[in-house]
């Protein structure tokens, strides 16, 4: 890391490149400024971590100082890089500037690729626009960058188009765009949001080692203090437009002034000993799963279609008032697993047990009044609800279907009470989904599910589209339903820390099979397959003294692409413990002490340090 | 409210009393006047507008008044385009959301027909109807266009649900415990319903303009009986001497069609929740 500016004044850092003062920015047609008072700075080199919910300014402080803001708006303050006045500049001068002495990441690196253009041509693009390379040194130089970014495989990736690469990988095209004319800044503007955890930690890994070897000073601009432990240097806390705390990491992190900032802290930085909610005394079992498998057709294969295996023998079983959560990466079979288990994507093989009885070989019609035990949560929240109903609509269609005999008088009053208990003011309940929060809209799924009070609740990532604050009630909340209605949870997640706060139990996967199996705790404190120390090592600490020399221990390259042959463990490629026998034998799935299973050759060898 | 919002309420409240008033009009505007629809005026042989007594907007070749003749075609044109659309859009909707919702090989089956049916002339269906029945008979003639309607809004109709179908939410309904047609009534026609109602304001200046046609080939109103568009017609070949008996039915006919598209625009902002 480098080294951490003397502690004195924040706003003038000693070596300054980009300095913000009072901005204040404001759009017509509206009273309050977007952005008041906004100060920061950033030094050569050095990295500054802006905090904040959205909404909170953050994008629209760096979007405002070069010129990105749609026109109309009012901007006024100073903001200089180096030497140069930023505001005010023709729209020429800025374009020598973003992408030269600038660059941009934005989250969703889908929209900021064009879709019928390679990746390659993209760089190469960048390169011959702003340092007038010829197409051969453009593309050699391209080449070049997409390795620097550790993009797997980088002379093939560069002859595709955007949509044949993973989100990690177009992030990474994006940071190589950025980087391309080796910029003295690097804004990137929620860089990992959309990504899992073990990309996530995989992309700052890089942009930390980036920043390193180029001294090259980066502005990180994320709701999520994790991210910025590992990182930055300084921090700036950003709420309503305003910056409200701003010091060193390890002020900020170590004695946060605001209360904003320490309920930003908590809700990021509980530490994951916190155990998991209590249990109740395990009832009858609510779910039982066995040998589940699922496949989809993959391709339009002309003559015939190739099917992809996207779950493989799994079983699983959950007992009443239990909690058990499911981690994986995303494309692991998380989600078709929540799927199948609900019956709403067909199984090639396997059985599936609700509430005792054999549901597997049930029609879909007669599984109707079984549903209304077994309810579902999704992750996206908006996207999930009907846009034209109302709130207290969508929340009362659940009493309608299965509960048609209430008088409208009772169903309505249900309804109140439901939306109140998920914490719901009485002026939302006659709007759309498209009026509310992502957190109320996540209420209203909640209220929607519980309204029934169901036996079973599958939560499909139910916070990961959510900021830190939201993320933490709605977590609350759930604890809270299930403590009062004694509801088993079937929990989704690609954050282990997250299952590991909320379910006994936790269940493993990795490309369709199950890895590891076991009560949360010990797993997190002794995994037993490599893939589950991976996700744990992937876990962004709040905590700036511990997360750099995490962060410095991940893997930067992108993780190999898996083997064809379906023999041997899946894991293999990507195991840094992997022998000839891995390739060869699919590891049988074994007990490995008292509650724990898990499908590894060499678990007990690795895991106690012989191999 | 925002600006835009409420100059989309001001555009659909102008089209809402524009169309009010064209209706009105049509319904008790010939009481106002002593002349009947069909009644011939010697006297009064294609007079220009606002020059022979009571003859407000001119008389045509054979005397008629053509102010009751404009406002009762208006009356028979609205008709005949309402009830046309009305019934291509109930066909229409059916069709392409069964389609659409049910999938496989019914979906197969059912867009075929619908690309045979494109496939032939209206005018063929419509000439083998008047053969069947005789000319002039509304209720052939409303069966003639409204046989062609339906089959676009059908596709669109089909492409929509398609669409819907692969929506979170439809998921979350089957979750929740619905039953297949509960999620399609309580859900995907909802959703449809500002697609469907943007497309029938649409179709009825489409199916005015088809009953025109068909009047203009002999095959739809007969006179002395009279539609906007057998007028417009009538009044195009006599341009150069009297443009009035164009004009006149022609502008008609164009406030018409603009109160429907206003009408259709407004509508879809009110029905459309996520304001696209």
């Amino acid at each position: 890391m480098s080294s951490t500016p003397p502690a004195g004044e924040l706003l003038s850092a000693p070596e300054g490149l980009l300095s913000i003062e009072a901005l204040r920015v404001r759009f017509p047609g509206t009273n309050a400024p977007a952005l008041e008072d906004v100060s920061l700075a950033v030094g050569r080199g050095e990295c500054l971590g802006v905090v904040g919910e959205s909404g909170a300014g953050k994008s629209l402080t760096f979007l405002a100082a070069f010129g990105l803001l749609p026109a109309g708006a009012e901007v006024s303050g100073r903001a200089r890089l180096g030497t140069t006045e930023l505001l005010g500049l023709t729209e020429r001068a800025l374009d020598r500037i973003r992408g030269r002495r600038v660059g941009l990441v934005f989250q969703d690196p889908m929209s900021s690729l064009t879709p019928h253009l390679t990746v390659g041509a993209q760089v190469a693009e960048v390169l011959r626009r702003h340092l007038g390379l010829g197409a051969r040194a453009a593309r050699t130089r391209a080449g070049e960058l997409l390795e620097r970014v550790r993009l797997g495989d980088a002379g093939r990736r560069m002859r595709q188009y955007p949509h044949e690469l993973s989100g990690g990988m177009r992030q990474r095209v994006m940071i190589a765009i950025a980087l391309a004319c080796e910029p003295q800044l690097l804004i990137a503007d929620e860089p990992t949001t959309a990504l899992d955890v073990t990309l996530q930690a995989q992309l700052l890994a890089l942009l930390a080692q980036i920043k390193r070897e180029q001294h090259m000073a980066l502005v990180l601009i994320t709701h999520d203090f994790g991210a910025v432990a590992g990182l930055a240097d300084r921090v700036a806390v950003m709420r309503a437009g305003r910056v409200i705390e701003s010091g060193t990491a390890a002020q900020v992190f170590g004695a946060p002034r605001e209360t904003y900032t320490r309920e930003l802290l908590r809700a990021a930085g509980e530490p994951p000993g916190v155990p998991a909610a209590p249990s109740a005394p395990a009832g009858a079992a609510v779910l039982e799963v066995s040998d589940l498998e699922v496949r989809f057709a993959h391709g339009t294969g002309l003559l015939r279609r190739r099917l992809f295996t996207a779950l493989e023998s799994v079983s699983l079983e959950l007992a009443g008032g239990q909690a058990l959560g499911i981690v994986g990466e995303s494309g692991c079979g998380k989600s078709t697993l929540t799927r199948a288990a609900l019956r709403l994507v067909r199984a090639r093989g396997g059985r599936v047990v609700w509430l005792g009885r054999d549901v597997s070989a049930l029609a879909p019609r007669y599984l109707r009044h079984l549903r209304r035990d077994l309810q579902l949560i999704f992750q996206d929240p908006l996207a999930s609800l009907d846009p034209h109903l109302t709130v207290e609509r969508l929340v009362g269609e659940p009493l309608e279907i299965h509960l048609s005999a209430l008088p409208p008088a009772e169903r309505l009053a249900r309804t109140r009470s439901m939306l109140e208990r998920v914490g719901l003011e009485p002026a939302l309940y006659g709007r759309r989904p498209h009026e509310l929060s992502g957190g109320q809209c996540q209420r209203v799924g909640i209220a929607r599910a519980m309204i029934l009070a169901p036996r079973l609740l599958v939560c499909d990532e139910p916070l990961s589209a959510l900021d830190v604050r939201a993320q933490r009630q709605i977590r609350l909340l759930l604890e809270e339903l299930r403590g009062e209605q004694g509801t088993s949870l079937l929990f989704v997640s690609h954050d282990l820390a997250l299952v590991r706060r909320l379910c006994e139990r936790a269940l493993v996967l990795y490309r369709g099979r199950m890895v590891e199996l076991g009560p949360s705790a010990a797993l997190f404190e002794r995994p037993l397959h490599p893939y589950t120390r991976e996700l744990i090592e992937a876990i962004a600490l709040a905590d700036p003294a511990l997360q750099p020399a995490r962060l410095a221990k991940v893997a930067l390259g992108e993780p190999p692409a898996p083997l064809a042959s379906p023999g041997g463990c899946a894991f293999r490629a990507r195991c840094p413990h992997a022998t000839a026998v891995c390739a060869e034998q699919r590891p049988p799935w074994v007990s490995a002490g008292p509650g724990r299973w898990v499908a590894c050759h060499h678990f007990g060898q690795w895991a106690d340090g012989m191999l | 409210m925002s600006r835009s919002e409420r100059r989309r309420r001001g555009g659909l409240a102008l089209a809402a009393a524009l169309l009010a008033v064209l209706v009105l009009l049509s319904l008790i505007g010939p009481r106002a006047s002593p002349y009947s629809y069909s009644a011939l005026d010697w006297r009064h042989l294609a007079v220009p507008p606002g020059l022979a007594g009571q003859h407000w907007l001119g008389t045509d070749s054979l005397g008629r008044d053509l102010y009751v003749r404009t406002l009762y075609g208006l009356r028979l044109s609205l008709v005949i385009g309402v009830l046309a659309s009305a019934v291509s859009v109930l066909i229409g909707v059916a069709w392409g959301a069964a389609a659409g919702w049910v999938g496989g090989r019914l979906d197969a089956w059912m867009m075929r027909v619908v690309d045979v049916l494109y496939a032939l002339p209206y005018l063929f269906i419509v000439l083998i109807l008047a053969a069947l029945f005789g000319r002039g008979n509304l209720a052939v003639l409303l069966l003639g266009i409204g046989a062609v309607g339906w089959l676009t809004l059908a596709r669109v109709v089909r492409a929509q649900t398609l669409s819907l179908k692969r929506r979170e939410f439809i998921e979350a309904a089957r979750a929740t415990g619905l039953s297949g047609a509960q999620v399609l009534w309580r859900h995907v026609l909802p959703n449809l319903a500002g697609t469907v109602v943007v497309y029938a304001t649409l179709l009825v200046p489409q199916m005015i303009v088809y009953e025109s046609f068909l009047s203009f080939l002999g095959l739809g109103v007969e006179p002395p009986r009279a539609s906007l568009g057998s007028l417009i017609n009538a009044g195009a070949r006599q341009m150069l001497s009297a443009p009035w008996l164009l004009l006149v039915p022609a502008t008609v006919l164009i406030l018409l069609l603009l109160a429907f598209n206003l009408l259709g625009d407004g509508l879809r902002d009110v029905l459309d929740p996520t304001g696209r």
